[in-house]
């Protein structure tokens, strides 16, 4: 029991059976299964981000990728005109929204290398530049997905979206990465002390490289996926995920100084944050004060959990 | 050349390189007319990324200033206007929230970036609750200010030469301001020198909202009305701006002439784009590589400063 008080993820699953239970007894049970199976398709899109974002904020203080929403519009725009809504090119769409990611991902690390900026910088800026790639390509067309694919981010399995099972098992794969592979351990060994890491013989460069790469490459992911699912891409269809990232990285256990990661909070954090926006919806309060409440609780969670006090 | 006074040089020289390019693509902005509307957009900017730089001075990054500005806007553009008591108090009272962050920081030794992010979606939320639809009114003193038509040289280079000039004296040479830039160079030492850290994060963090204020204000003084989202872009201008400027991320090493060089810089990056005829889809852009260009110069000139 002690074990379990002391997991990191225990808070963000607290939260979110908490927060659902509250929204429960408002409506008196009315369409609480509704809201469980649409927290599970939307909380599914912010897990795919956040387990790059995770591994990113796990190198350490000051690596954070800032251009997930550019890339996530990108890959999602690039892979939507392409496919035009043939259900024959749904895999090069796939393919190119995957490698778009990737290519987010080479350019972001080269910067930060190359440059020897911070990447919230290196990110940052380069997100401009994606992001009027983004705007330019798209031209303001809404080009509607191939119907499979639509159809496939909408399914269900026994009442539960297909999409959330293969972000679960996606999720397994990103624990298994994390504890169990020499990757996932020099991830951690760098984020606690990468000159020690590197004289332990982490090839810490290469492992830099291969973690921003791989964020990219889910935001790409997470972007094609996305706007399959709301019917075509928007060019501020990522705006949201760049604090959702991050707060559903931290909200779940994960340090944020870095050395300490975690990937089932991500899931309980991430199903946290969509129903938190629920239950304020279902309160009847209006968009500020949803905005002001959830800044709040966000903050009031960060500092209930990764609280201590400043060592002197 | 000393490669450090090259390095102090190249925030001024990438300003000048670049209005030299937009005289030269459009001589009709060389005039006292031309410039004032080329510059207008830049004092609030300018203001965003003052605000900034105190923050990046004590090793924290705020990512709420563009919601911050937004709220100001909208307090303005309302209850400055219509109950100038109640909006004065308003706005004083963002200043303390913003102490106050500071404090909440560092006492509870949080990442800044996650709190400022957090507190971006309060600023966002309140801002549309003041002013749920765009609209309000500028106070007219305010309008007066920004819309003023000095003989010779045109009102937003004064303001930003004024702006630059007073921060300087103050941050970068008064007794204080030194100890407030030792609180990112070296905190320990000054603590152990007897400065108390949270008095001074409290300041900066006080310093920056008072000039987040300043900008929202100058902002609705140029656009008559505000609206809930009217600055957001401006989180990501004002750390642009700094960093242009030749500030770094660690170490208090910041210049407030640099960064309000940087703001000018990335606002006139949009005209020149758009005097070149470039597709204004890449503005955006732009400005992002902008950025990149400058960091990548510079640090072809550390290499050559550790050259030599």
């Amino acid at each position: 029991m002690t074990a379990l008080l002391r997991k990191p993820w225990l808070w963000a699953w607290l939260g979110a059976l908490a927060v659902w239970l509250a929204t429960a007894t408002f409506t008196h049970g009315r369409g609480s299964a509704e809201v469980l199976s649409a927290a599970l398709t939307f909380g599914a899109f912010f897990v795919i981000v956040a387990l790059g974002q995770m591994f990113v904020i796990t190198l350490g203080p000051g690596n954070v990728d800032l251009s997930i929403p550019a890339c996530m519009t990108l890959a999602g725009t690039v892979a939507m005109k392409t496919m035009d809504g043939a259900a024959s090119m749904i895999p090069l769409g796939l393919v190119l929204a995957l490698a778009i990611g990737a290519g987010v991902g080479v350019i972001n690390y080269a910067l930060i290398r190359l440059l020897r900026i911070p990447p919230i910088i290196a990110t940052l800026s380069s997100s401009f530049i994606f992001q009027s790639a983004a705007i330019w390509w798209n031209r303001g067309l809404r080009v509607k997905p191939p119907e499979a694919l639509a159809d496939f981010t909408t399914a269900k399995l026994a009442g539960v979206p297909v999409i959330a099972i293969a972000v679960v098992l996606m999720a397994v794969a990103g624990h298994v990465l994390l504890t169990r592979t020499i990757y996932g351990r020099g991830v951690v060994a760098i984020g606690q002390n990468m000159r020690a890491a590197h004289l332990a013989g982490v090839r810490v460069e290469r492992i830099r490289a291969a973690t921003y790469i791989m964020c990219a490459t889910l935001a790409g992911l997470c972007g094609y996926l996305l706007s399959a699912f709301s019917g075509g891409a928007a060019l501020n269809m990522g705006e949201e995920y760049l604090l959702s990232s991050i707060a559903v990285v931290v909200i779940g256990g994960t340090s944020v100084a870095g050395g300490f990661a975690n990937v089932p909070g991500l899931w309980g954090a991430a199903l946290f944050m969509f129903l938190l926006v629920t239950m304020l919806n279902t309160f009847g309060a209006g968009a500020g004060v949803r905005l002001v409440l959830t800044g709040l609780i966000i903050i009031g969670v960060i500092v209930a959990a990764s609280g201590g006090k400043r060592g002197t | 050349m000393n490669p450090r006074l090259l390095r102090g040089l190249l925030p001024p020289l990438s300003l000048a390189a670049l209005l030299i390019a937009i005289f030269w693509l459009q001589p009709r902005t060389m005039s006292y007319f031309g410039l004032n509307l080329l510059l207008n957009l830049a004092v609030p900017i300018a203001l965003a990324a003052i605000a900034q730089m105190f923050i990046l001075c004590v090793n924290e990054l705020d990512l709420s200033i563009g919601g911050f500005v937004s709220l100001v806007a909208c307090i303005t553009a309302t209850w400055l206007h219509d109950t100038p008591l109640l909006g004065i108090a308003a706005l004083a009272g963002l200043i303390a929230a913003y102490a106050a962050l500071g404090a909440l920081i560092h006492l509870r030794n949080l990442p800044s970036i996650v709190v400022t992010l957090g507190m971006s979606f309060v600023w966002l939320g309140l801002a549309v609750l003041v002013l749920p639809t765009p609209g309000g009114k500028a106070p007219e003193y305010i309008r007066a200010l920004m819309t003023l038509k000095p003989p010779f040289i045109p009102f937003p280079i004064i303001a930003a030469v004024v702006i630059a000039i007073v921060v300087h004296i103050v941050l970068m040479r008064s007794a204080y301001g030194a100890v407030l830039r030792g609180a990112g160079g070296n905190p320990r030492s000054l603590e152990r020198a007897g400065w108390s850290i949270l008095k001074i994060k409290m300041t900066m963090f006080a310093l920056a909202g008072f000039f987040g204020v300043l900008s929202g204000m100058a902002l609705v003084g140029l656009t008559t009305s505000a609206d809930a989202n009217i600055a957001l872009r401006y989180t990501l201008l004002s750390i642009a701006g700094v960093i242009l400027g030749g500030g770094e991320f660690v170490g208090g090493r910041v210049s407030p002439i640099g960064a309000v060089i940087g703001a000018v810089t990335l606002a006139l990056a949009g005209s020149f784009l758009s005097f070149l005829r470039l597709n204004p889809d890449w503005q955006i852009g732009a400005q992002g590589a902008i950025l990149i260009i400058v960091l990548a110069l510079r640090v072809l000139i550390s290499r050559s400063e550790v050259r030599s």
